[in-house]
């Protein structure tokens, strides 16, 4: 009898799920304990997050540029930026194309003279309907952006309209 | 005296044997079945969410990358969900009008959360992290399919432990070259050669990979 109701025991035990949705908070997880009903939280007014200082401090020092870098602008260019700017940087990105106002050339006279420090101040900040990058983007990936944005300007001769680079689409989105 | 026993008794005495096999072999290979059926895994399920997001239009169809929306997936274990800024840095000025963005606006005007429900969902025993699997080259589409096909997000993987271990034993052929980790659409199958070469390229050191203190820790 006792043995019969040791494997009842051992069959219900199977059953519970404890293990599977543990009383601990993940990220994203639900909450009951803030009222918004959810674990993360926000930042509090007036709070520095840790490691803001150096973010801080890299926003002032601009990296040295090297190939690894420009590599790296590239990529980040292509995630956050293309989709609007282009490729190419004239502003035709595939979202431009379905109704997003247009953004200014990165290729005109105003642009190829404003400082590196503009273009981290609007990916920081944001511009006009230009919404700010700062939480998606680190300072040393703006750098590196920036740093790219002016080898597109370099670039610029040898992709003119009808350029196959032009018609590109930011990564992935081949079919 | 009368027989104990008639004449069916060895018949019946067979058939309880057998049956004493069959039953359990059979509960335990139902059992098996079950457990891996897409109704126990969530596998195929879509979910009900508050918008009716499409990764097929934008990853396929506009050319967004992931990392735009889920920014944390390359650094930390979790890829992350985008806020209700990311989408109303492009439906602040498209779509402004369309129905089926109502939420969004609201929920970016009362500040108020957008609440996304999960479409994958490991146990809490089970420890996965994004950021280790990217690193070692495993593209998006090896574990979430393809998702640039996807109108409504669904659970491609059985997420089983023999699914993930299944991998784990031998990973050369299911990585990818880093520039097609992000793709919205999976690549075709590689060869035997190009796996080890990508095992060698990414550094990827196999031999603790399947111990369970790797996932259970
Ligand atoms: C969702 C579309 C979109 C994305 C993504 C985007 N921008 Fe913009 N950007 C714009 C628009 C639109 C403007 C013009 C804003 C205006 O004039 O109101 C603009 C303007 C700018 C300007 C010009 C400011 C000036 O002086 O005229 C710079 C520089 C710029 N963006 C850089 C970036 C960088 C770098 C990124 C990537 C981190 C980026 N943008 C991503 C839409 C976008
Ligand atoms: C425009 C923003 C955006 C882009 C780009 C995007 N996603 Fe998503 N993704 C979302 C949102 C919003 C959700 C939550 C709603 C849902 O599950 O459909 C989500 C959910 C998911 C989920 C399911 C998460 C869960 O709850 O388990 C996966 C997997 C996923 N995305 C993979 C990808 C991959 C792979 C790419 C790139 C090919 C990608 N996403 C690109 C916004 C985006
Ligand atoms: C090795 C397999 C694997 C790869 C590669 C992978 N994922 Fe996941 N993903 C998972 C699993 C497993 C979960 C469920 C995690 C959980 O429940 O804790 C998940 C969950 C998610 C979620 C839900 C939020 C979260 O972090 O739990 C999103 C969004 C997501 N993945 C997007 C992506 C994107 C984008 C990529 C490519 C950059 C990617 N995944 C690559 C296996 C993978
Ligand atoms: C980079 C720009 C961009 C971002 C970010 C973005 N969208 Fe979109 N979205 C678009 C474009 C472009 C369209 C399609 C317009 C068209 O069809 O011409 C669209 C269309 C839609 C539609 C209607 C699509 C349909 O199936 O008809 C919904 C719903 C939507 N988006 C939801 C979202 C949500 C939710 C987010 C945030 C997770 C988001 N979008 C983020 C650019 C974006
Ligand atoms: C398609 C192949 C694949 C699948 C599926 C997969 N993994 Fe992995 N996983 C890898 C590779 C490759 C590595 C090694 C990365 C490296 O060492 O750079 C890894 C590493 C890990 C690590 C880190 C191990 C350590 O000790 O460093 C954990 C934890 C992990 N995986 C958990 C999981 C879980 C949990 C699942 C199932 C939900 C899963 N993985 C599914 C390929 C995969
Ligand atoms: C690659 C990751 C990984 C490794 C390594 C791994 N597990 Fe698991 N394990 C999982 C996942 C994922 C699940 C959840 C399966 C599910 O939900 O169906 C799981 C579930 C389990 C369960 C619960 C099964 C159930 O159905 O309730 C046990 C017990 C377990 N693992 C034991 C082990 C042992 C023992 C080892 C070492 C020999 C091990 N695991 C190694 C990923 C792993």
């Amino acid at each position: 009898m006792t043995r019969v109701l040791f494997l009842c025991i051992l069959a219900l035990a199977a059953c519970k799920q404890d293990m599977v949705d543990q009383a601990k908070d993940k990220a994203y997880s639900a909450s009951s304990v803030w009222d918004d009903g959810a674990s993360a939280r926000p930042f509090v007014a007036g709070t520095v997050a840790r490691g803001d200082l150096a973010r801080m401090a890299a926003v002032q020092q601009p990296p040295e540029v090297d190939a690894a870098l420009l590599a790296r602008g590239q990529e980040r260019y292509g995630i956050f930026c293309a989709p609007c700017h282009g490729l190419t940087g004239r502003g035709d990105g595939r979202v431009v194309q379905r109704g997003f106002p247009a953004p200014p050339d990165y290729l005109s006279d105003r642009l190829r003279a404003a400082p590196a420090e503009h273009f981290m101040e609007v990916i920081a900040n944001g511009y006009g309907v230009m919404f700010p990058y700062g939480a998606r983007v680190a300072p040393r990936d703006r750098w590196a952006i920036v740093a790219y944005i002016r080898a597109l300007q370099l670039a610029d001769g040898e992709v003119t309209r009808g350029h196959p680079a032009r018609d590109a689409v930011p990564v992935g989105g081949g079919r | 005296m009368a027989q104990i026993f008639h004449a069916r008794a060895n018949t019946i005495i067979r058939i309880c044997l057998a049956l004493l096999l069959i039953v359990p072999a059979g509960t335990v290979a139902a059992w098996m079945v079950v457990m891996r059926s897409d109704y126990v895994t969530g596998r195929n399920e879509t979910v009900t969410q508050p918008v009716m997001f499409s990764h097929r239009h934008h990853t396929a169809e506009i050319g967004i990358d992931c990392r735009y929306c889920h920014s944390s997936v390359e650094d930390s274990a979790f890829a992350g969900i985008p806020p209700t800024e990311t989408c109303m840095t492009c439906h602040s000025q498209l779509f402004t009008e369309a129905d089926m963005l109502a939420p969004v606006r609201q929920s970016w005007v009362s500040g108020t959360r957008l609440n996304w429900n999960r479409v994958h969902d490991l146990p809490d025993y089970v420890y996965f992290n994004h950021s280790v699997h990217l690193a070692g080259g495993v593209a998006c589409t090896t574990c979430h399919g393809a998702v640039g096909e996807m109108r409504l997000t669904r659970q491609v993987a059985p997420l089983t432990m023999e699914w993930c271990l299944s991998c784990h034993r031998a990973p050369g052929k299911n990585l990818s070259p880093r520039a097609t980790l992000y793709d919205p659409f999976p690549t075709e199958g590689k060869s035997a050669e190009e796996g080890h070469a990508l095992l060698a390229e990414y550094g990827i050191d196999t031999s603790g990979l399947t111990d369970c203190s790797a996932c259970h820790r």
